[in-house]
This record gives C-alpha cells, sequence and structure tokens, in this order.
C-alpha cells in the first residue's frame, strides 16, 4: 500500500487528497472574463495586436488561470480534465468559424446576380464590360456530364459490389476490395490526367480526323472513375447489412442465386444503395479539375456532350475567378451559390433517405 | 450494435417478397427438363447446372465489373506513362531534380522538384493545423457533446465535406486572404527572426494561406473517420475506467484514444491522401512561384496539382506531357500514402466496415 501510495500519490484516496468541492460556475465565468480583460489589456497596452490576439491571450491566460484555481479547489487531476474539456470545445468553435464564414459569404456574395438572366443567358458574345452573362450553358454541361457519369458508373458500381458481396470469395476478390479502396484516394486531377490521355488524346482522334477532340463526354469519364469506387464502396456496405437468412429462404424455395440477388437482396437494401449513389453524385457535381482538363470549357451553349467543348458550373466558377472582368466576381459566387445549393439539396435528401433505410443502424 | 430488432423487422418484410416473387418466378426458373440425371442422393428436384444460363452469364457480369476497378487502375498507371515518358525523354534537364518549369520551349526544361517540394510541404502543414482540431472535433462528438447536439453537429461536418473544393478556393482568395495577410505581417513583425516567417513581403498570397484552407478542407473527413472509430470504443471499456475513478479525460486517454489509435493513423493518412491531391483550392489560392524556399508567409508556394490547373491552358504537345508526368508522380505518391493507410485499416479487421 505504501509502495502504491508513493509510485502514483493522486490516485489512491487518503484523506488528504480526496476532495468533494467543485469549482462554482460563477468563479468559473469570474475567471474568464479576468483573463478576457487582462489578454485584450496585453494586446492594447503593449500595441502588439488588435483584439484577435486579446482574445488568443485571454484564452491562454484563461486555460492557466483554470489550471491553477481548479487545482486548488478540485486537485490537479479534476483540473486537468477541466482544460481539456476546454480545448475540445474551443477546437469545436475554431472549426465553426471558417464554416460560418464560408456560408455566409456564399449567401451575401452570392445573392447579387441571382436573377432570370443568369440562369437564362450564358458567356456568348459577353465582353470584359459587359454586367450581363449566366450559367445556362454551365448548368447544362453540369447535368449532362453528371447524368451520363451516373448512367456508367452506377450499373458498374452496384455490379461490383455485388460480385465482392455475393461471388467474392479467395485472394482476387480481397485484391479487388483493397483496391477499391485505394482507388477512393485517387486525386480529381490524376483522373482528369488519365481521360485526357486516354480518351482526348489517343481515342477521341479516330472519330474526329485525327485531331483531338475535348467533350463533356470525356469529362463523364473522369468523372465515372471517382464515382465508381464510392459507388462500391457504399453499395457493398449496404448488401452486407442484407440479413443472410432472406438469401437462404430464397434458396430453399429453389430461386437460383442471381435471382435471388435481383429480386431479394438488392431490393432490401435499394434505399442504402440509392444513398450512396446520391453522395457520389453530389461530389461529382463540384468536381473542377477533371472537367478543366478533358471538357475544354466553352463560352456558348452546347446540348452535344459529344462534340465541341463544354462547361460545368464548378468550371465556371474557376474561370470567372480568374478572369480579369470587374463584373466576374459575382458571376462567380453566384455560380458557386448554385452549385453549393446543387450538391447540398442532393447530400441533405441523400442522408434523410438514410434516416429512413431500415436497414443501417 | 442494437441493430437486432430492425434485422428481424427486415426478416418478416423480406420474406413477404420472397414468396409473393417465388409464386411468379421461380417455375420459370426450374425447367422441368433438367430432371435426365438425378444426382446422388435427395436433390432430383434440384435444377441442373446449366453450362450458359443466366446464373453464369450474371456472374460473369459482376465479376467482369469487379475486375474493371483493377483494369482501370493499371490503365492509369499505363496511358500515364506511356504520355509522360516522351515529355522526359525531351527533357534537357533532369525531371527529379530541376527546378524550374518551361516544357513549352523548343528546348524543354523541366523538373518536379519545386512542385513535389510544395506538395509535401502545403499537406504537412494543412495535417498540422487540421489533425488536432479534427480530433477535438471528434472527441466531442463521440463523448463530450450531448446526444440533441451531437447528431446535428456531425451532419454539419459532414456537409462541409461535401461542399467543392472550388468553393473553398473562391472564399480563401476573396475573403480569407485578408485576415492571412494581416496574421502573416503581424507574425513577420514580431516573429521574422524564425526562418519561415521571415522576408519582407508581401504577404498574402502565400503557402500558409493554401495550407489554411487545405486544413479546412480536409477537416471533416479527419473529422467523420475518427468519430466513427471513437464512437466504436466498447462501452466495457470506458465504463472500467470510470469505475476506477478515472475523470473523463482520462477514461478519453486510457480507453478511447489507445483503442482508436490504429483507425486515427489511417483517418491522418486518408485526410494526406486528399491533402496532397487537392487541385483547384490550391491554384486559386497559391502565388505560384518556382523557387524551394521553407518560407510559409511570403508570396509563393507551388504544388503538382495545382500546376497542372495553372498551366494546362497554355501547355502545347511536350508540355501536356510534362504536366501528365507530374501527375504520374502525384499519383505515385497518394497511391503509395492510400495504400499505407488501406493497410493499417485492414490489419485492424473490426474498422472494416465503418471506416472507409
Amino acid at each position: 500500500m505504501s509502495l502504491l501510495e508513493r509510485e502514483s500519490s493522486g490516485v489512491v484516496m487518503t484523506t488528504d487528497n480526496i476532495r468533494s468541492q467543485k469549482l462554482h460556475v460563477g468563479l468559473n465565468i469570474g475567471i474568464a472574463a479576468a483573463a478576457l480583460v487582462v489578454g485584450l489589456a496585453l494586446a492594447y497596452g503593449f500595441g502588439i495586436g488588435n483584439y484577435v490576439l486579446g482574445v488568443v491571450l485571454g484564452v491562454v491566460i484563461y486555460l492557466i488561470g483554470l489550471q491553477i484555481v481548479a487545482g486548488r479547489i478540485e486537485g490537479r487531476r479534476a483540473a486537468r480534465d477541466r482544460m481539456w474539456k476546454t480545448l475540445i470545445y474551443a477546437a469545436c468553435v475554431l472549426a465553426i468559424l471558417p464554416l460560418a464564414s464560408v456560408v455566409w459569404t456564399l449567401i451575401s456574395k452570392g445573392a447579387g446576380r441571382l436573377d432570370g438572366n443568369f440562369f437564362g443567358s450564358s458567356m456568348n458574345n459577353i465582353g470584359a464590360r459587359d454586367p450581363e452573362g449566366g450559367a445556362y450553358h454551365a448548368i447544362i454541361g453540369t447535368l449532362e456530364q453528371v447524368g451520363i457519369a451516373t448512367l456508367m458508373a452506377v450499373p458498374l458500381g452496384v455490379l461490383g459490389a455485388i460480385y465482392l458481396v455475393e461471388y467474392g470469395r479467395g485472394k482476387f476478390a480481397t485484391t479487388v476490395r483493397f483496391f477499391v479502396d485505394v482507388m477512393t484516394g485517387i486525386p480529381s486531377i490524376v483522373a482528369g490526367l488519365f481521360i485526357l490521355s486516354f480518351w482526348v488524346l489517343i481515342v477521341s482522334p479516330w472519330f474526329n480526323n485525327g485531331t483531338p477532340r475535348f467533350s463533356g463526354f470525356a469529362a463523364s469519364l473522369a468523372l465515372t472513375v471517382l464515382m465508381l469506387p464510392t459507388i462500391v464502396r457504399s453499395t457493398e456496405e449496404m448488401l452486407r447489412l442484407v440479413p443472410g437468412p432472406l438469401r437462404e429462404g430464397a434458396y430453399a424455395l429453389g430461386v437460383p442465386q442471381w435471382k435471388t440477388i435481383l429480386k431479394v437482396v438488392v431490393p432490401t437494401a435499394l434505399p442504402g444503395i440509392v444513398t450512396g449513389i446520391m453522395l457520389a453524385v453530389a461530389r461529382a457535381a463540384g468536381e473542377t479539375a477533371p472537367v478543366l482538363l478533358v471538357a475544354g470549357g466553352a463560352a456558348a451553349i452546347n446540348f452535344d456532350p459529344f462534340a465541341g467543348g463544354q462547361q460545368s458550373l464548378s468550371l465556371f466558377v474557376y474561370q470567372q475567378a480568374g478572369d480579369a472582368s470587374r463584373y466576374a466576381p459575382a458571376r462567380a459566387w453566384t455560380a458557386a451559390l448554385t452549385l453549393v445549393a446543387i450538391v447540398l439539396v442532393l447530400t441533405v435528401a441523400a442522408k434523410l433517405l438514410a434516416r429512413r433505410n431500415s436497414l443501417s443502424k | 450494435m442494437g441493430d437486432n430488432p430492425s434485422r428481424s423487422e427486415n426478416a418478416t418484410a423480406g420474406d413477404l417478397g420472397v414468396t409473393g416473387r417465388h409464386a411468379r418466378g421461380a417455375g420459370t426458373g426450374v425447367s422441368p427438363s433438367s430432371y435426365e440425371e438425378p444426382p446422388f442422393g435427395g436433390g432430383g428436384a434440384l435444377p441442373k447446372k446449366t453450362r450458359f444460363g443466366m446464373e453464369a452469364g450474371f456472374k460473369g457480369l459482376s465479376v467482369a465489373a469487379g475486375a474493371m476497378v483493377l483494369v482501370i487502375i493499371v490503365a492509369i498507371a499505363v496511358f500515364l506513362i506511356s504520355k509522360a515518358v516522351p515529355a522526359i525523354n525531351a527533357d534537357t534537364e533532369n525531371f527529379l531534380t530541376f527546378n524550374q518549369w518551361f516544357p513549352n520551349e523548343t528546348q524543354p526544361r523541366f523538373g518536379i522538384a519545386v512542385l513535389a517540394f510544395g506538395t509535401v510541404l502545403t499537406s504537412i502543414i494543412a495535417l498540422l493545423v487540421a489533425v488536432p482540431i479534427a480530433l477535438g472535433i471528434a472527441l466531442f462528438l463521440s463523448h463530450y457533446a450531448p446526444k440533441r447536439l451531437a447528431t446535428p453537429l456531425g451532419f454539419v461536418i459532414d456537409l462541409l465535406a461535401a461542399v467543392p473544393s472550388v468553393v473553398f478556393g473562391l472564399w480563401g482568395r476573396d475573403v480569407f486572404m485578408e485576415p492571412v495577410r494581416n496574421f502573416s505581417a503581424w507574425l513577420n513583425e514580431y516573429f521574422g527572426w524564425i526562418p519561415i516567417f521571415g522576408g519582407d513581403g508581401p504577404f498574402g498570397r502565400s503557402v500558409l494561406l493554401g495550407s489554411l484552407v487545405l486544413a479546412i478542407m480536409v477537416l471533416p473527413i479527419v473529422t467523420s473517420l475518427s468519430r466513427e472509430v471513437f464512437m466504436q470504443t466498447p462501452g466495457m471499456n470506458e465504463e472500467a475506467a470510470l469505475a476506477l475513478g478515472a475523470t473523463k479525460w482520462e477514461m478519453v486517454r486510457t480507453a478511447v484514444l489507445p483503442y482508436g489509435k490504429p483507425g486515427v493513423i489511417a483517418a491522418v493518412m486518408l485526410g494526406l491522401g486528399r491533402a496532397l491531391g487537392e487541385t483547384i483550392a490550391l491554384a486559386l489560392t497559391l502565388g505560384v512561384v518556382f523557387n524551394i524556399s521553407f518560407n510559409i508567409i511570403e508570396n509563393g508556394g507551388n504544388s503538382i496539382a495545382a500546376n497542372i490547373a495553372n498551366a494546362f491552358g497554355e501547355a502545347n504537345e511536350t508540355g501536356r506531357g510534362a504536366l501528365i508526368a507530374s501527375g504520374l508522380v502525384l499519383f505515385a505518391i497518394t497511391l503509395v500514402v492510400n495504400m499505407a493507410a488501406r493497410a493499417i485499416i485492414y490489419r485492424r479487421r473490426e474498422f472494416r466496415d465503418s471506416a472507409a
């Protein structure tokens, strides 16, 4: 007992170190207020910074003061507990600040051009001095590219997941699963470069008299590469949640395996699969880098995804951000607001659907 | 994990579906012509295995879809290499060590050194900033916040992950640059004796700005993955720690953090993979300067991905090849980081199904 006491005196309770007193909330607030005042006084008194530095100094002084006061009243361990709790809460506040700033800027700057002209016209014949110009062509491009990409990625992704869950055994399945995970981390710009070197520079000249052709379809291919692993992963997780007895019941009734999968397993997991697909679509709609490399971008409306350059909403934001016209930033922010609105509507809808899904927890 | 009730619910719901569909569908699948060779035992009513039926066809289709992933990964490597090799051969300088980028001239001179350095530097600073904050939020969401606050806050963090990178880039350039410039000037005034805060400006479009924007972007990924892992801590371990008299923080330190360590390492590496490949946000915030410098507050900085986005517009054929070669290097780096992260996750199988 004495050895234990010597080794860790704070842990073993003796009459000396049992403390039942709690730090009073009022005292806590008092320390915080005093620390803030001292911090601001230091910052302004020495003229070394503005209110931001004052608040930061205040937080540091508060942590030290809390440590000392709470250490006196509650003991060293409780004081440390308080310090970490404060730090964890502070981390949360710190992360909310930029998010709030992004949302506020999006709304305040994006509302400027939120008019019919923006959604009804393209950038065709819009010079640097024209305040008009819109993103109609970009919205068309985004919808077509993401739509085609979804048409290609969904069957491939769902079938791939079916393979992993229902058929996949042994080394090959493990390899596929591993590389699906690895593929999730491929940078979008690399997917763009892949389609650039594969489709735009090598395959598309076959159809275009030997000259490379940038097109919306190439962007769809790049987005497919990015969506595929996400869809496989989310579908795989959902299929795994389908209870085994459901399959066994179908087999026992003589239903062949492919029919069991198509008519029992997939319908049961369908809400979850749709959720995963919607999240993948939302992510693809926001991708800029691959579209920048292979779609070419265009100022005019182009409904044909297979011929000629096509714009996309995210690429439109990027191009307007780099444009020297004084009207370009307003267009960029409104397009960004539109893009975020599309992505968030998809994401929120997907999450709400997931919440109604009885398979997942 | 408390999903038993929902399972049984679904079992009944699914059963109805099976019988309903069976009445229509299964009879056609089992054709009477398959009785010719009765197998051993009592399986006479089972359909004979046909060689080219729907079964084999569907299985083949799904195997092909699974193999497609491997095909794509290999194809990425093959096509990038096929376009990169001619450009690297045309390069009159050493591709790995030269630190300028002039691939469009008649005597192409370009090297990856500055870009690779910038990519790694921005990503590491971003992670140094983001990881402590992300772990704090993850702990807050999993152990500190009341449930009524944790659910919506987790939702908001997930939404943050869905915001396109071009929006963060635009915000970083139009809004965040001003405070960062002021902060840089302040750092330079009082901490200018530290080399990384030295220099005499101009400040603003710097590695610091790019890294901070990057940090905000990787924050939600690291947060949501770590939160998943922290939530999986066995309740027994936590209760045991509390029963021994641990304070809440001691419980977190002794039960939650050790248990979540592999998952957190994997989350950080996945965040690193995301940071390394981030393109547009850095293309909009970095000051595109080709020199290797540890000064993080002066205008400058560059990265492989940002350089591809910036230089693609005016690239000729060799220029494109050079950009593809730099993309190949990026692909190799992210592949290694991601494979390492996945290998860590796979070693702890428990995390495999949730931490993705």
